[in-house]
């Protein structure tokens, strides 16, 4: 059975006069694949990886999102979180006064709690973040700071991966993981998200640019323009809009 | 910070709505005839069999009382009070406990219930489980019930009891103090407290002498339709210091009572004094039945050069707080500080804030504070920070912030400022913020479900005045404020 599948899928702007964005995608995505989607810039990308979060700025008004053969759009928005669907954030918020260690922690045990674990003791949390971190090159500072304050841009990514390494789910969504990153930076960042690939985990990869797609790289390339996928194929189709960019698309859209 | 857990925990564990303090103790009581006269004023006195000095105090307090008008300068409302309605002394019946063994077991078990150990070998137990220290005066209604550790403290020469103790055992120490700092005439509820106050505690500490644990007081109402009256007075000597907290709950009921405390604090030169409040009284329901009127008078002197007040509150109870404990910084180079958290939800009305009034050279102040506005509350930051002639130097850094949740309520800041000494400066800043929905999606996103959510974005908001507690406070007021905000969320 798919991990995620989406038919039809059909959104708008919440609201009386909200503007459509979503214009019937369709995806299907296994346990172990790496999906990218690509796509020019307000093409809808963004938009697909907050609802599939819950974000309440959005409506749904046809199609269909199931998550393990069940209903995700029905879900709360710390269900799906808790049931493993993880988004890293283009732009991570700040919460002043929360240290990064609280956060994951109130986090994780919030999550285990929903799935009727046990919570998980302090040394155990400690040598988990310990780990993980030092492979992100995340120091204990960071860790103290409150959540993405003060972080530069390739701290709050970095962080975020943090997060989605501690909270292990099932289904990541990387929305623009690579935007604002230098060379080392993203590679520091790929190799996290590597080490996160697994035969029972899926992820999909947001990105603009083929670039980070050399580091982390897709099992499918998906073009999305419009509120649509409009070309799916395999990783070589990234080099081939590398070459030729979104020209085509745009003046499609023109 | 791994309290936000249990905060987490807490909320969980409770339907909103629920005040976990609510109960009511049944037990036998002996009270004041209703209504308040000379006679009743006699008649507390009498009960606590105190000096006719304290009795001319109080008369004349009481006969000042009937001469002054209720204020109304607060941003707060409520129908007129019936002071001839009211309880002034409720005491539990059972004759003077003279060791724990006699005190009503009734009066144990609510204690037990609030989470206050007063058999010493129970607080022990706790600090063997990694507590720390601390020493306990149960006042419940109008009456001490219980002080624990007296003898250990009384050996660092630390006085710790019961203030109507105090009166008849240490008369001097509080003949000279008392009214000290908060005068007989000061302010209409004060005046009121000075004529029937009932107990309290006191606290002296002798010169160079640090207090070898933490003191604190814990005020129960429990008996309807009555007024409490406490009274604290804490006297840090010459170089000595000591660190008290206070804590606060009422039984849950329809009607609303009055709680009008003063306390007054002193510190003689190179003292220092840190007072933390963690005010828990009855809110009032939903729709705001009920609840306490917290009308408070709190004020400590910085008598000595060099000393240091330090209050630290956090307010999430009462229908109606009306509160701004304040230093007066009349030794030089003494020091002010007022950190406060101040939570409304429902239809709880908060003015709450602190008085600096720098009198000495090179006086320091400090004021942070942040309101946090949920339901259809009102939160008012209301602030003096004023410096005289001869206040060359003074210092004063002022923060106050306010976090609106839901678009019903209300949080507004008046500061006051006055500088009669040129040299003076006085810095303020102030934001008022709404929690985002990107905050909330964030956190959501996860796992945490709204509440939780809720809790720590907040937590992270106070987080700056909840490091100013003790340990066991903050952690304390952790879970305080998550069940606090509880149905803030939709
Ligand atoms: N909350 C919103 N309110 C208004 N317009 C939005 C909102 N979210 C997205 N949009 C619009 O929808 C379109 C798609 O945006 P987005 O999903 O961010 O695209 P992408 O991530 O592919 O750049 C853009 O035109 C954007 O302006
Ligand atoms: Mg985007």
């Amino acid at each position: 059975m798919a991990m995620l599948n989406i038919d039809n899928l059909h959104a708008k702007i919440d609201g009386d006069h909200g503007k459509e964005i979503l214009k019937g995608l369709s995806l299907t995505v296994n346990p172990g694949e790496v999906h990218a989607i690509m796509g020019p810039n307000g093409s809808g990308k963004s938009t697909l990886s907050y609802i599939l979060a819950g974000k309440e700025d959005y409506e749904v008004t046809d199609g269909s999102v199931s998550l393990d053969g069940e209903d995700l759009l029905e879900m709360e928005i710390d269900e799906r979180a808790a049931k493993g669907v993880f988004l890293a954030f283009q732009y991570p918020i700040e919460v002043p006064g929360v240290a990064t260690m609280t956060f994951l922690r109130s986090a994780l045990n919030a999550q285990r709690k929903k799935r009727g674990e046990a919570e998980i003791s302090t040394p155990d949390f400690l040598r988990l973040v310990k780990d993980k971190a030092a492979n992100l090159g995340i120091n204990q500072d960071m860790l103290r700071r409150g959540v993405n304050v003060g972080f530069s841009g390739g701290e709050k990514k970095r962080a975020e991966i943090l997060q989605m390494a501690i909270l292990e789910p099932k289904l990541c969504i990387l929305d623009e993981t690579d935007s604002g990153l230098d060379i080392d930076a993203l590679k520091v960042v790929s190799e996290g998200v590597n080490a996160l690939r697994s035969p029972d985990r899926a992820m999909i990869v947001i990105t603009h640019y083929q670039r980070l797609l050399n580091h982390i790289v897709p099992d499918f390339v998906h073009v999305m323009h419009k509120g649509r996928i409009v070309r799916s194929g395999g990783k070589e189709l990234a080099l081939e809009l590398e070459a030729n960019g979104y020209a085509e698309y745009q003046q499609d859209a023109a | 910070m791994p309290a936000v857990q249990e905060t987490v925990d807490q909320v969980r564990s409770l339907d909103v709505d629920q005040y976990k303090y609510g109960f009511f103790t049944e037990i036998e009581s002996e009270k004041a005839p209703k209504g308040l006269t000379e006679d009743t004023v006699r008649f507390i006195s009498a009960k606590k069999d105190e000096p006719e000095w304290m009795l001319e105090w109080r008369l004349e307090a009481f006969r000042r009382w009937q001469t002054m008008p209720e204020p109304n300068w607060a941003r707060v409302s409520y129908p007129p009070i019936d002071y001839q309605e009211l309880y002034y002394y409720s005491a539990p019946k059972r004759k003077e406990a003279l060791s724990i063994d006699d005190i009503d077991p009734e009066i144990l078990a609510t204690y037990e219930k609030l989470g206050i150990p007063l058999r010493e070998r129970d607080a022990l137990l706790g600090i063997q489980s990694g507590g720390s220290k601390v020493a306990v005066d149960a006042v419940f209604d109008s009456v001490s019930v219980a002080t624990t550790f007296k003898e250990e403290l009384s050996k660092a020469g630390v006085i710790f009891m019961p203030i109507s103790e105090a009166v008849r055992e240490y008369p001097e120490l509080v003949r000279q103090y008392l009214g000290s700092v908060v005068p007989v005439t000061d302010n209409y509820f004060a005046t009121l407290n000075s004529a029937v106050f009932s107990d309290g505690s006191f606290v002296y500490v002798p010169k160079g002498v640090r207090c070898p644990m933490e003191l604190s007081t814990y005020f129960r109402i429990n008996e309807r339709n009555t007024g409490q009256f406490e009274r604290t007075l804490i006297i840090a000597d010459e170089g000595a210091y000591v660190s008290y907290l206070e804590g606060c709950t009422a039984p849950q009921r329809d009607e609303n009572q009055l709680h009008a405390a003063v306390v007054e604090l002193v510190a003689l030169a190179d003292a220092e004094i840190k007072y933390s409040t963690v005010q828990n009284w009855y809110p009032g329901d939903k729709d705001g039945k009920g609840g306490i009127y917290n009308f408070v008078t709190k004020r400590g002197d910085c008598r000595g050069d060099r000393s240091k007040i330090s209050w630290t509150q956090v307010e999430t109870g009462s229908a109606i707080t009306w509160k701004y404990p304040s230093c007066i910084l009349r030794g030089d180079n003494s020091q002010g500080e007022f950190y406060s958290i101040a939570i409304s939800n429902g239809y709880q009305q908060v003015d709450s804030g602190t008085k600096m009034i720098h009198l000495g050279k090179n006086t320091s102040s400090r004021i942070i504070s942040k309101g946090i506005a949920a339901g259809h509350s009102d939160n008012t930051y209301r602030g003096l920070v004023t410096a005289h002639r001869k206040a060359t130097g003074a210092r004063n850094f002022t923060n106050c912030d306010s976090l609106l949740i839901g678009d019903k309520c209300g949080a507004h800041t008046v500061p006051y400022i006055e500088s009669k000494n040129s040299s003076a400066q006085f810095e303020h800043e102030a934001t008022t913020s709404k929690i985002s929905e990107d905050q909330l999606f964030y956190c959501r996103q996860r796992g945490l479900d709204p509440e939780e959510a809720t809790a720590l974005i907040v937590n992270g908001f106070v987080k700056d005045v909840l490091q100013q507690l003790p340990m066991e406070f903050a952690v304390e007021a952790q879970k305080l404020i998550a069940v606090s905000l509880e149905g803030s969320v939709g």
